[in-house]
């Protein structure tokens, strides 16, 4: 019984941290672009703005449910709760800290990259189901570009899997660390198995996953459909893409899935490559750096403080960068990154057996 | 193709840069306000964002902004009105029997001003009815930011007689006038 009371609690943390988490995000990400364009951003709710967002939520709660009159009525109700649960499973897998994570799965990280695909499915049933063309095109434009850069990304994660030779989130991260058993190699020829650090972390152990995590990060901001891949919802031309048709709490759980998605993307990148709850700090001769702070506090804090900075660089890039056409997105995709992914693979391999084996 | 993927690289790292400066100056706000100070043009740097009603730029000392009419000093001679290329200025004026008083300027007033009506809402501020106005009772003032809810409360109303006193006026002329009509026929 008290199984299942874990289970209900953990689901209701994560819900609430998820939550919590969108609504810090959109502050920042509305902060953010103010202080790029030499704006202020939100400042009159609350000091500086920050209730504002709790603002909009309650203003998003309060609001009745509209459905087109030629809307496909149950497509239309389930497809915001499609996309957010989809996002929101991801999460099963990912761990947090030592021993600390919802579900120990072996294949964890073919299960995430397998249920974010899921999304496609919820935007394709928004845009269908609102009978309205923008959000059609706007869900054809999104599913075509989450299904080619599910391609790029999910090599480049390969190229790392073959590295570590697991598919376990946990084992990965383990792997990446002074509690790790295996014999960690700094660039191939230095052990830092007792060192730790970000010596030990996937990037550094092998130097070309640098250049799938470049991939990899590109790619998950397609998946996204983060600027400067935002065509789906490109505002200039598709209204709002494929939740034009929505408002209130489904438009929030659309938000939420949104941002919650910006979390996993980069906290998968984070755990495949940079060393996930894994301390930055070495240990250097008697300062014992990386021991003092690995524990499930410390595993926590980093894996937040790394996961974090990759979701404010994606905020800053959102309001650098303009957004590409549909035929530029497409042959990056295919022309640039999978190529690319592709060699990263074939070195990881090489690697796999000349440097860590030989 | 490898080419345009580097140059595409060198070139979002050199935005990300660009914006990442103007994210850390935005600790600071720009620092002068008066454009008629020194080095008001290196004091901009960081956020440029007037918080309205909180913060002010400073306006000129001679700013033409809402109208205002002194209305004793007017004579209503209707001239704003004539003058006004929006018509946002309405006039009705009585007649009075006899001269009414003076202005401060020494011009004599001969009529009342039973209405005297400005809607802002239709002022262009041209300042072409304080050219004209021949007792500079109609001035630009420097108040700049009234605001209303309703509509209706743009139209400033300058006229100081009650619905009393403009029936009374309008009773003394109609009897002045028919005083004079008798004394006519009676030669």
């Amino acid at each position: 019984m008290s199984f299942y009371v874990i289970y209900v609690l953990v689901a209701v943390l994560l819900f609430a941290f998820l939550a919590g988490f969108t609504l810090f995000a959109v502050y920042a990400e509305r902060k953010v672009a103010g202080f790029v364009q030499d704006r202020l951003g939100p400042m009159e709710t609350g000091k500086f703005g920050s209730l504002q967002t709790i603002a909009d939520i309650l203003k998003l709660l309060q609001k009745e449910f509209i459905s087109p009159a030629n809307a496909d009525k149950i497509l239309f109700a389930a497809a915001p709760v499609v996309v957010f649960v989809a996002v929101y499973l991801g999460f099963a897998a990912m761990p947090w800290a030592p021993d600390v994570a919802p579900a120990a799965l072996n294949l964890g990280l073919f299960y995430v990259i397998a249920i974010i695909s899921v999304e496609a499915v919820g935007v394709l049933m928004a845009g269908w189901g609102s009978n309205n063309k923008f959000a059609l095109l706007g869900s054809l434009r999104s599913v075509a570009q989450i299904i080619s850069y599910e391609i790029p990304a999910g090599l480049a994660l390969i190229a790392a899997v073959m590295i570590t030779q697991t598919l376990d989130m946990q084992e990965l991260t383990v792997n990446q660390g002074i509690l790790t058993n295996e014999r960690l190699l700094f660039l191939g020829f230095w052990d830092v198995s007792e060192i730790g650090g970000f010596f030990a972390w996937n990037i550094f152990q092998a130097p070309h996953l640098i250049l799938a995590y470049v991939i990899y990060f590109i790619a998950s901001l397609a998946e996204c459909n983060r600027a400067p891949f935002d065509i789906p919802e490109a505002e200039s031309e598709l209204v709002s893409g494929y939740h034009t048709e929505y408002g209130g709490l489904r438009f929030a759980f659309f938000f939420l899935a949104e941002y919650c998605l910006m979390f996993l993307v980069s906290m998968i990148g984070v755990v495949l490559f940079l060393g996930g709850w894994n301390s930055p700090l070495p240990n250097i001769g008697a300062w014992k750096l990386a021991t003092w702070t690995t524990g499930m506090a410390w595993g926590i804090f980093w894996v937040l403080a790394k996961t974090l900075l990759i979701v404010g660089i994606q905020i800053l890039i959102r309001w650098t960068l303009p957004r590409l056409r549909v035929d530029q997105l497409m042959s990056l995709s295919w022309k640039v990154l999978t190529p690319l992914a592709f060699l990263c693979m074939v070195i990881s391999g090489i690697w796999r057996i000349m440097v860590m084996v030989g | 193709m490898l080419k345009r993927t580097l140059h595409a690289f060198t070139t979002a790292l050199k935005g990300l840069t660009i914006t990442l400066r103007h994210f850390f100056a935005a600790r600071t706000a720009r620092k002068e306000l008066d454009i008629k100070q020194e080095n008001y043009f290196d004091k901009q740097q960081g956020v440029t964002t007037i918080q309205y009603p909180k913060q002010k730029i400073p306006i000129p000392e001679v700013a033409r902004y809402q109208l205002d009419v002194e209305i004793d000093d007017c004579i209503v001679c209707d001239l704003c009105a004539k003058a006004c290329p929006v018509d946002c200025i309405s006039i009705e004026a009585i007649k009075a029997t006899e001269a009414i008083g003076k202005t401060s300027d020494g011009s004599v007033k001969r009529l009342y001003a039973a209405k005297f009506d400005i809607d802002m809402a239709k002022c262009l501020y041209c300042g072409l009815c304080t050219v004209v106005c021949p007792t500079e009772c109609i001035t630009m003032t420097n108040n700049y930011d009234r605001s209303f809810t309703d509509p209706s409360d743009f139209i400033y109303k300058f006229s100081k007689m009650t619905e009393e006193e403009i029936e009374e006026k309008r009773a003394d002329w109609a009897r002045f006038q028919a005083e004079k009509e008798a004394a006519k026929r009676k030669t």
